[in-house]
């Protein structure tokens, strides 16, 4: 167990020291693991968009829990209470701790006040994926869709957080965007 | 020549990584789909153990592909490899063997360290859970590539209290190698 020592047992999840958050794993383990959760739920689906709701379900449980050992470990238990606030927390600390860096960027949208969205030129989800083509608009960053979507939830800003390919000029592969459409009472 | 065989420290120095808090979570996160999907718990194990196996026959190319180590003269040297760089390099945790039988057919894989189960605690319903029942089928499924078929499960598990994570790896039989053509085809 990360930062356990040898001798100390704890019995207790809670009463462990919590970890600094340095410890890592290969690149091909998290994409081994992460190809055999797409795998398997592709198995429990019949069309693209359940298919992309449980992969979000899955981000979320994994968003619910970032927000909460973040809070503690970076923020002294404090969580942000302003929209701009929790929008550059997911896009910087966040993105910082899972994928090692911030995000490319985060803007908001042009035509319609409750929308933002956070682009990544290459998502560490997508890297290895290509989406053949009778699945359509399938991506994979439905996964990091649901993380924001947890984050964002935990934290009392309810949204509904979508991933979607758009192509770059001279590039060969899309960037992702992931849009983050705010729930009425957030506003 | 071939070139020499590399160090588990030497190669996870040098792959790509991530945070383990990410592998960890996303790990919890299939976990706990299993148990709403599958409800029973033995299923479950069942369904870690082919992921993990799915994810071994694929994961030994990268394996021998970057650690440049050619066969190992017994099972010995495998149980060996495997603790000391297979899981280095692909988790950065050392792993050490040991209680050899004497005709050197089982041993125990023990980890310290294991990085699926942080934040984990085994709640009373899931206490037949091998929560870390992904890798013993990686092991496996690795193994059967290259000719061993092996048995493997768990003896110790920190979850359910005791003091170290111990895998009890069996060799069943090693299969000859065979080409799968025949010559004059």
């Amino acid at each position: 167990m990360i930062g356990v020592g040898k001798t100390k047992q704890y019995a207790n999840v809670l009463d462990r020291p919590i970890s600094k958050g340095k410890q890592e794993v290969s690149l091909s383990a998290f994409a081994f693991l992460f190809s055999e959760l797409v795998q398997y739920n592709q198995t429990q689906v019949d069309n693209i968009a359940e298919l992309e709701r449980r992969l979000e379900d899955a981000g979320y449980a994994v968003g619910a829990r970032v927000l909460e050992l973040l809070c503690h470990r970076e923020k002294g238990n404090r969580r942000e209470t302003r929209l701009l606030g929790i929008l550059s927390f997911v896009h910087s600390t966040v993105w910082k701790v899972l994928f090692g860096k911030v995000a490319d960027s985060l803007e908001k949208g042009t035509e319609h006040e409750d929308e933002y969205m956070i682009s990544e030129k290459e998502l560490l989800v997508n890297r290895f994926i290509s989406v053949p083509k009778d699945m359509g608009t399938f991506n994979c960053g439905a996964f990091v869709a649901g993380i924001v979507r947890g984050v964002l939830d935990g934290a009392g800003f309810p949204a509904v957080v979508t991933a979607h390919f758009v192509p770059v000029d001279g590039q060969q592969r899309p960037r992702t965007t992931i849009l983050i459409k705010f729930a009425e009472e957030v506003l | 020549m071939a070139p020499p065989p590399r160090s588990g420290d030497a190669i996870f120095a040098n792959v790509d990584r991530v945070n383990a808090e990410l592998f960890t979570l996303t790990y919890g996160a299939i976990v706990r789909q299993l148990l709403t999907d599958l409800e029973e718990v033995d299923e479950v194990n069942k369904q870690l153990d082919q992921m993990g196996y799915n994810i071994g026959i694929r994961l030994i190319d990268e394996f021998l592909a970057k650690s440049n180590i050619s066969t190992c003269v017994d099972f010995k040297e495998t149980a060996e490899v495997i603790a000391k760089v297979g899981f280095k390099m692909f988790l950065g945790v050392t792993a050490s063997v040991s209680n050899w039988d004497p005709e050197g057919t089982t041993c125990s894989i023990i980890l310290e360290d294991n990085p699926l189960v942080d934040f984990v605690e085994l709640p009373d319903t899931c206490q037949g859970l091998y929560y870390c029942n992904i890798l013993s089928g990686v092991v496996r499924g690795a193994l059967e590539m290259v000719s061993m078929k092996t048995e493997i499960t768990w003896v110790r598990d920190m979850l359910r209290g005791d003091d170290a994570f111990e895998l009890r790896l069996k060799l069943l039989k090693q299969v000859p190698e065979e080409y799968p053509y025949k010559d004059d085809e």
